[in-house]
C-alpha cells in the first residue's frame, strides 16, 4: 500500500501545473452553455492547446499518436487539471474517452491514420450512438439496422441522448447487422460504424432536459448510406468492441468530477459560514459526512487505477462500486448545497442548483443504478441470476 | 502510487485468516456468547477471557507488530495492524486487543506493563478519560469503550472486559497512563452489555496516574482507526454470510438470492464494505486525523448498516440467537462508540473543511 508519488511522476506534476499556470490566463471567456457552436470552438480550442504542449491523448498508446502515460500520470493530469480550473474535455468527451480508444485498440492500420490525428488535435469532434428509445438500460436491445448492399451499409433507425450531436462530425454508432433469432442472442449481432454527421438522411433534433437546456438529442438515421470500411472490428462483433472500450476508462473516468465535488463542498462550507447556516450542527455534521464520502470516492478511484497499472489496464470490480457511491453522494452533495442556499436554491440560475438539477442524471445515464446493482449483485457477489 | 496490498502484506492478512479460523472458529465464538446467553439474568458482566488464546496471539506478535525488531517486536506499520485487525474483526475475536496492542507500544516508558502486553501475557483494557467530561463540541465524545451511559449522565464511561483485565490504559486530553485493574475495578459498576462477547463496567472519568506526555492523542487517533479495522472486517463478513444465505435459501420455489430486492441489499452491502475499505487503509498509510475520522465514520456505518441489511437477508432466522447475524451487529454498535462517534467524526471533518491549509483530496 503506497499511496506516494514516484520523483518522475512529481516532476510531471510541476510541469503540468507550470504550464496550467501560464495558459489558463490567456483563455478566451467561456461561452454561453446554449451557445453549441461556441461551446465546440471553445472546447476544441482548448483541445489544440493541449495537443501543441503535449498532453493530448495522455492515456493513449504511443503507437496511436499518445503519450503512452501509466495510470497514475493520468490520474495526476486529471487531478491538476481541475485543481487548477482548466476547461473540462467536453465537446471531445466522446472522442478522446471512447470512440477514439476504441479506433485506437480495435481498428486498421487506415482507420486510426484517418480519424485519431483529427481527435488528438481538436478538428473533429464525436457523438455517441449507442441508446435508443425503446432500449434504454438494455444497451443490446437495440433496433438500428444496417443492411449490407456491397460495400455498402444502409441504416435506418433512430438514437437518443445523444450528447453534441449538433456539432459533431462523425458518430460511434451500434447497429444491428444480424437479426435476433435463437442462433444469433441480441448481443451477437451488433457491429460499430463511424458515422459521419453530415452524411444524407441524417436528422438531429435537440431535446431539451428538465434543466431546460438542450444538452442532447434525438439522431434519426433514414437509409443512411455508410461505407463497409467505416466498420471498425468485423461485423457482428460490435459488443466486444464496445465493452472492451467502455471497461478501459472506468478507473479514470470521474477524477475530474470527484476533485470538482470536493471543491463544490469547500465553497459550501465558506458560504454556510457567511451565512450563518453553519452553525446548525445538523447542517454542519451534513457536510462533514459529504467531506468523508468525497474522501472516499477518491481513494476508491486511487484504488481502482492502482488495479489497474497492475493488471495493465484490464479493470476489475470496482467500476460499478464506484459508480454507485459517486452518482449517489452528487445528489446528496447538492441537496446539501439547496440547504445552504436557502431560498436562494429556487433561483434557475445559481451555478448549485444547475449543479442539482444535472446531478439527477448520474443516477440513471451510464446504466441506472438499479442495473449496477444487478452487476454488482451477479457479477461480483455470484448471486444467482434473477429475473 | 500503488494502493493494492503487496505481496507479503497479502500473506500476512491470509496468515492472520487462517489463524483466527483454527484458533477462534465459530464453535469457540459460539461457546462465548452461549456461555453468557445461558446466564442471562444473572447479572453477570460476561465472560472471562480466553488467555491462552491472548497469549497465542501475543507468540505471532500481534500486540508487537509494529515494535521494532531490536526489542522483539516484528516491526511493522500501521498499514499491517490494521490489516492484522480487521481479519479479528472478521472473526469477531472478543476482548480489547487495541488498549492491548496500544499499550504494547509504549514499552519504550518503562511502563511496566508493556512488556508483558507485547508478549499476550497481560490483558489491558482502555478508558478514556475526555469521555467523562465532553459530550458535545467538536471534539466530540468519546468515551474509551464507551460513551456516555444510558440516562446521558456525562460522569461515567464504558470500559470493556475490565474484570479480565490486568491493566487500564487511560487517556486523558494529552497525556497517557496505565493503572493496574484491580485499583479501579472495585469503584465500577457492571452492566449487562448488549453484546454478549463483550463485558462492560461503568467507570467514573478517571486522569489520575497519567504518566505518558502528549501522546493522547495519537493513541486516540490509532485506537479510532484499529477499531474501525475491526468494523470492516465485520462489515466484509456479513457481505459473505448474507450472499451465503441468499444463494441456499429457497422461498417460492427459488433461491432468494434470484430475487432482485434482496440482490440489491447484498449489493449495497458490498458498495459500503469497499468504501469503508478504501479509507481505512488510506487512513493507515497517511495517519491524518481527517483520513482518520472518514475512516472511523465509513467503517461504523458500514458495519452497522451491514450488520442489519445481513439480518434483513435471513428473515425470521436472523432474529434468533443461533444465527450469528445479531452478533455482529451487537458488537459493531460497541465499536461505534468506541473513541470516535459519528459526531465527533463529522464535526471533525467539517471543522476541516473551513481550516485552510488542511489537505482536502
Amino acid at each position: 500500500m503506497d499511496l506516494s508519488c514516484t520523483e518522475d511522476e512529481e516532476d510531471f506534476r510541476h510541469r503540468l501545473r507550470a504550464w496550467l499556470a501560464a495558459v489558463l490566463p490567456t483563455l478566451p471567456p467561456r461561452p454561453d452553455p446554449a451557445d453549441w457552436p461556441g461551446r465546440r470552438a471553445y472546447d476544441c480550442g482548448w483541445q489544440r492547446m493541449l495537443h501543441d504542449a503535449g498532453y493530448a491523448g495522455l492515456h493513449w498508446p504511443e503507437e496511436a499518436g499518445g503519450q503512452g502515460a501509466t495510470p497514475t500520470q493520468h490520474l495526476i493530469f486529471l487531478e491538476e487539471t481541475e485543481r487548477a480550473g482548466a476547461p473540462y474535455v467536453g465537446a471531445n468527451f466522446v472522442g478522446l474517452l471512447h470512440a477514439g480508444p476504441t479506433i485506437a485498440a480495435e481498428g486498421t492500420a487506415a482507420q486510426r491514420a484517418r480519424w485519431l490525428p483529427p481527435i488528438l488535435r481538436g478538428d473533429e469532434v464525436w457523438c455517441q450512438g449507442f441508446s435508443e428509445p425503446e432500449a434504454g438500460s438494455d444497451l443490446a436491445a437495440l433496433r438500428t439496422r444496417a443492411v449490407r448492399e456491397g460495400d455498402t451499409y444502409v441504416v435506418s433507425g433512430s438514437k437518443i441522448w445523444t450528447s453534441h450531436a449538433e456539432v459533431a462530425d462523425w458518430c460511434e454508432l451500434l447497429v444491428r447487422t444480424a437479426p435476433v433469432n435463437q442462433d444469433t442472442p441480441k448481443h451477437r449481432g451488433i457491429s460499430w460504424l463511424a458515422l459521419p454527421m453530415d452524411a444524407p438522411g441524417v436528422t438531429v433534433r435537440p431535446l431539451r432536459t428538465l434543466a431546460g437546456t438542450a444538452e442532447f438529442a434525438e439522431v434519426f438515421l433514414d437509409e443512411v448510406r455508410v461505407p463497409v470500411s467505416h466498420r471498425v472490428g468485423a461485423e457482428n462483433d460490435g459488443w466486444r468492441v464496445t465493452m472492451v472500450t467502455l471497461s478501459f476508462e472506468r478507473g479514470t473516468a470521474f477524477v475530474g468530477e470527484v476533485v470538482a465535488c470536493r471543491r463544490v463542498l469547500e465553497s459550501l462550507a465558506r458560504t454556510a459560514k457567511t451565512n450563518g447556516r453553519w452553525d446548525d450542527p445538523v447542517l454542519r455534521r451534513r457536510l462533514g459526512r459529504l467531506a468523508a464520502d468525497c474522501a472516499a470516492l477518491w481513494r476508491l478511484t486511487q484504488w481502482n487505477v492502482s488495479e489497474a497499472q497492475r493488471t495493465g489496464g484490464v479493470p476489475g470490480v470496482g467500476g460499478s462500486v464506484f459508480k454507485l457511491r459517486f452518482s449517489q453522494v452528487r445528489q446528496e452533495l447538492y441537496d446539501a448545497a439547496a440547504e445552504v442556499l436557502g431560498p436562494d436554491a429556487l433561483d434557475a440560475e445559481h451555478e448549485w442548483v444547475t449543479g442539482r438539477l444535472s446531478s439527477l442524471s448520474y443516477t440513471i445515464a451510464a446504466g441506472t443504478t438499479q442495473i449496477q446493482r444487478n452487476i454488482v449483485a451477479e457479477r461480483i457477489l455470484g448471486l444467482p441470476k434473477g429475473r | 502510487m500503488d494502493f493494492m496490498l503487496t505481496e507479503d502484506q497479502g500473506a500476512l492478512r491470509t496468515g492472520m485468516r487462517t489463524l483466527m479460523e483454527r484458533r477462534f472458529p465459530r464453535a469457540a465464538l459460539r461457546a462465548v456468547v452461549d456461555a453468557v446467553g445461558d446466564a442471562v439474568g444473572e447479572g453477570t458482566a460476561g465472560g472471562a477471557l480466553d488467555r491462552s488464546l491472548w497469549r497465542e496471539l501475543g507468540a505471532v506478535g500481534f500486540f508487537a507488530l509494529r515494535l521494532p525488531q531490536a526489542v522483539g517486536g516484528v516491526g511493522l506499520g500501521l498499514p499491517e495492524a490494521v490489516l492484522a485487525f480487521e481479519e479479528a474483526g472478521r472473526a469477531l475475536l472478543p476482548g480489547p486487543l487495541v488498549t492491548t496492542h496500544l499499550a504494547a507500544g509504549l514499552s519504550a516508558t518503562g511502563l511496566s506493563v508493556a512488556g508483558a502486553a507485547a508478549e499476550g501475557k497481560a490483558v489491558v483494557t482502555g478508558l478514556d478519560a475526555t469521555g467523562a467530561t465532553a459530550t458535545t463540541g467538536a471534539t466530540g465524545a468519546t468515551g474509551a469503550t464507551g460513551a456516555t451511559g444510558a440516562t446521558g449522565a456525562t460522569d461515567a464511561v464504558l470500559v470493556e472486559h475490565l474484570a479480565s483485565a490486568d491493566a487500564v490504559l487511560v487517556l486523558g486530553e494529552e497525556d497517557a497512563g496505565m493503572r493496574p485493574a484491580e485499583e479501579v475495578l472495585p469503584s465500577a459498576a457492571a452492566v449487562r452489555s448488549v453484546d454478549p462477547a463483550t463485558p462492560l463496567h461503568r467507570v467514573r472519568g478517571e486522569t489520575r496516574a497519567l504518566r505518558q506526555r502528549g501522546t493522547a492523542a495519537r493513541l486516540r487517533r490509532e485506537a479510532a482507526l484499529l477499531t474501525a479495522a475491526q468494523q470492516l472486517g465485520s462489515a466484509a463478513r456479513t457481505v459473505e454470510l448474507a450472499v451465503a444465505h441468499a444463494g441456499e435459501r429457497v422461498q417460492f420455489g427459488r433461491m432468494i438470492g434470484t430475487f432482485q430486492a434482496v440482490q440489491h441489499l447484498c449489493a449495497s452491502m458490498l458498495v459500503r464494505a469497499e468504501t469503508a475499505r478504501s479509507v481505512v487503509y488510506a487512513a493507515a498509510i497517511t495517519e491524518d486525523p481527517g483520513d482518520v475520522a472518514a475512516a472511523t465514520l465509513l467503517a461504523d456505518e458500514a458495519a452497522v448498516r451491514n450488520a442489519r441489511d445481513c439480518l434483513q437477508v435471513h428473515g425470521g432466522m436472523g432474529f434468533t440467537w443461533e444465527a450469528d447475524v445479531h452478533l455482529h451487529l451487537k458488537r459493531a454498535w460497541v465499536r461505534a462508540e468506541q473513541w470516535q462517534t459519528a459526531a465527533a467524526a463529522e464535526e471533525e471533518l467539517a471543522a476541516r473543511l473551513v481550516l485552510t491549509g488542511a489537505p482536502c483530496l
